[in-house]
């Protein structure tokens, strides 16, 4: 264990780099210098990163010190460097999902959240590995080779954005983006010990993503903080005409809103979470400490009934594999990514996707095309849709009475690598985040202890649709409250 | 009800259009049939007279209007191509057969 700590830091938040870059403390060119330097020292065993083209980011972080140095900075993010999951559109960088299929594919345009990011002067730096096309808990499905996690090498990041979290935690980044279909920004985050956001459905333009279940599918970051997570907020949410789905209001300070701190807000507790075989006992412990923090805190702590949770894994994996065999039926070695020829037009797609998709996609697409197909369609499809309807019952009736749902983000701490192989077991591993998912609703993993092996332990709060800024006021004091 | 539901995988994967290795399709067999045991308890709850839900927002029916707005790059959608003619358009596998009227 010594020497493992040297693979986690806790890195410079944004808000610190912008500071030194307003008082002249330190350039963007030297920030970046500084994370490259990491990413040099660290992610040859850590292997966060598919990509990382330091020339390019130095450029960029030139430009931003000319900015700066003539007085005029795009803004105070002018220059910060941002790392960004496999799975989101920057034009001119690779985009492959961790897939061979994508090999060689390079974005032509940039996602809505890296032109927003773009307009605020940061700097797109990296592509951070992931679990093929976002389908995974652990980041051990990547076709770029697993990823470690900074506090245990012999453990994995959690997944499916756990790039991006090894990043963070391990001092190559200030912050990344990632994406959570299931828990994939929440889970690495708690494995990790850093802060994972999952907005609200609709909140955060999804154009320029890789859509793997498309009514499920939401960006968000992954920071140190999460006055860091509320300022990325500010920057990527709000309305664009490019997706449909996308809220029409706008919304933003809510980096302000942490000044409101904790009153007031009711923290509701569901005693489903905590009834979950497999919970480690150490992870309920921090939970329920996290609990009585927010009631010595003044906080009212009031139950609240989930019931729906013990449906929430087969649902979601219904939907989300239904939706995913239908969106990755563009994988046809036609217009871009991979082409393996055949002798026919009908073998070119059969061998393209047998040599371009790696085992747990062809698993979730041949589940997906199964619970959509003729004669079953009714039996699971249809009834995962009614069913996701009394999940969101649920969370209607618990918001009715609380702000904020606090329950771990993941069972457990995190797990070895190939600890975990049989699928079906991995999918149980989503038990607390695929909710807020079904839902549509916001949620956030915490950093709240350690094990006793010294691995992090993540507190999920949740929120009800848009009321992201309760779980950011409630998270932000329960990471400072720590501190004290 | 449910019970006498079984997948054939092999079926499956021809309709989903990937090829399977004879150990995968035995693998996915076992592991599906195990994901769908699972995924049999939502047989329990009654969902009588529950809408279905397939997405999670209000929205309906959002409208562009029928403008042109910037197009991709034609050199980076024809690099992206796994094979092209002439730098002008995307190669791909013939689509008609010759002579007998063709099976595609």
């Amino acid at each position: 264990m010594a020497d493992q700590h040297v693979y986690q830091l806790s890195p410079a938040t944004l808000f610190d780099a912008a500071a030194a870059l307003a008082a002249g403390d330190a350039t963007s060119t030297s920030l970046c210098r500084q994370l490259l330097a990491r990413h040099e020292a660290t992610d040859n065993v850590l292997n966060g990163y598919r990509q990382l083209d330091s020339d390019a980011v130095l450029e960029q972080a030139a430009a931003a010190d000319a900015r700066r140095s003539d007085g005029k900075p795009i803004g105070p993010c002018d220059g910060l460097p941002i790392a960004i999951k496999d799975n989101i559109a920057v034009n001119g960088q690779p985009c492959g999902c961790a897939s061979r299929i994508l090999e060689g594919y390079t974005a032509p345009y940039d996602a809505t959240v890296v032109t927003r990011l773009k307009a605020a002067g940061m700097i797109c730096a990296g592509r951070t590995n992931m679990d093929e096309f976002a389908m995974g808990s652990s980041t051990e499905n990547s076709a770029y080779g697993h990823s470690c996690n900074p506090w245990n090498t012999e453990c994995v990041p959690g997944g499916s954005s756990g790039g991006s979290a090894v990043a963070v935690a391990s001092g190559q980044a200030f912050a990344a983006l990632g994406s959570d279909t299931g828990g994939s920004i929440r889970q690495p985050a708690s494995f990790c010990g850093i802060v994972g956001l999952k907005p609200t459905y609709g909140l955060v333009p999804r154009y320029g993503l890789v859509a793997y279940a498309s009514s499920l599918d939401q960006i968000g970051p992954l920071t140190s903080d999460v006055r860091d997570a509320a300022l990325v907020l500010d920057i990527i949410g709000g309305h664009d005409p490019m997706d449909s789905t996308s809220i029409p209001d706008t919304m933003t300070g809510f980096v302000d809103a942490l000044e409101e701190g904790v009153e007031g807000l009711r923290i509701g507790v569901p005693k489903e979470y905590f009834d979950v075989d497999g919970l480690h006992p150490e992870v309920r412990q921090a939970s329920e400490a996290a609990i009585r923090a927010f009631s010595d805190a003044g906080c009212e702590v009031v139950d609240v009934s989930l019931p729906s949770l013990r449906y929430g894994v087969a649902v979601y994996y219904v939907i989300a594999t239904a939706e995913a065999s239908s969106n990755l039926a563009r994988y046809d070695g036609i217009r871009y990514g991979a082409r393996y020829p055949d002798t026919d037009l009908m073998g070119t797609y059969f061998m393209t996707r047998e040599k371009g998709f790696g085992k747990e996609v062809k698993r979730r697409i041949i589940l997906g095309t199964y619970v959509l197909s003729s004669g079953y369609y009714d039996a699971y499809y249809l009834r995962a849709q009614k069913i996701r309807t009394l999940v969101r019952r649920d969370f209607t009736e618990a918001f009715k009475v609380c702000d904020v749902i606090i329950g771990p983000t993941s069972p457990t701490t995190a797990f070895r690598h190939g600890e975990i192989s049989d699928p079906l077991q991995m999918y149980l591993t989503d038990i607390y985040t695929v909710p807020a998912n079904l839902a549509g609703n916001c949620g956030i993993s915490i950093p709240y202890g350690t094990d006793s092996s010294g691995l992090p332990i993540g507190v999920q709060l949740m929120g009800d649709s848009l009321c992201e800024k309760n779980i950011l006021r409630a998270g932000h004091w329960l990471m400072e409250s720590e501190k004290s | 009800m449910a019970s006498d539901k079984q997948i054939n995988v092999e079926d499956i994967a021809k309709l989903a259009r990937v090829e399977l290795t004879v150990e995968e399709a035995a693998e996915f067999q076992k592991e599906i049939e195990s994901i769908l045991g699972y995924v049999e308890e939502l047989s329990a709850v009654d969902v009588e007279g529950i809408e279905p839900m397939a997405h999670a927002t209000a929205i309906t029916n959002v409208f562009g209007k029928d403008v042109p707005g910037p197009q991709l790059d034609r050199e980076a959608i024809l690099g992206n191509a796994p094979e092209t003619l002439d730098d002008e358009l995307i190669r791909v596998p013939k689509v008609i057969e010759d002579g007998d009227g063709g099976t595609h």
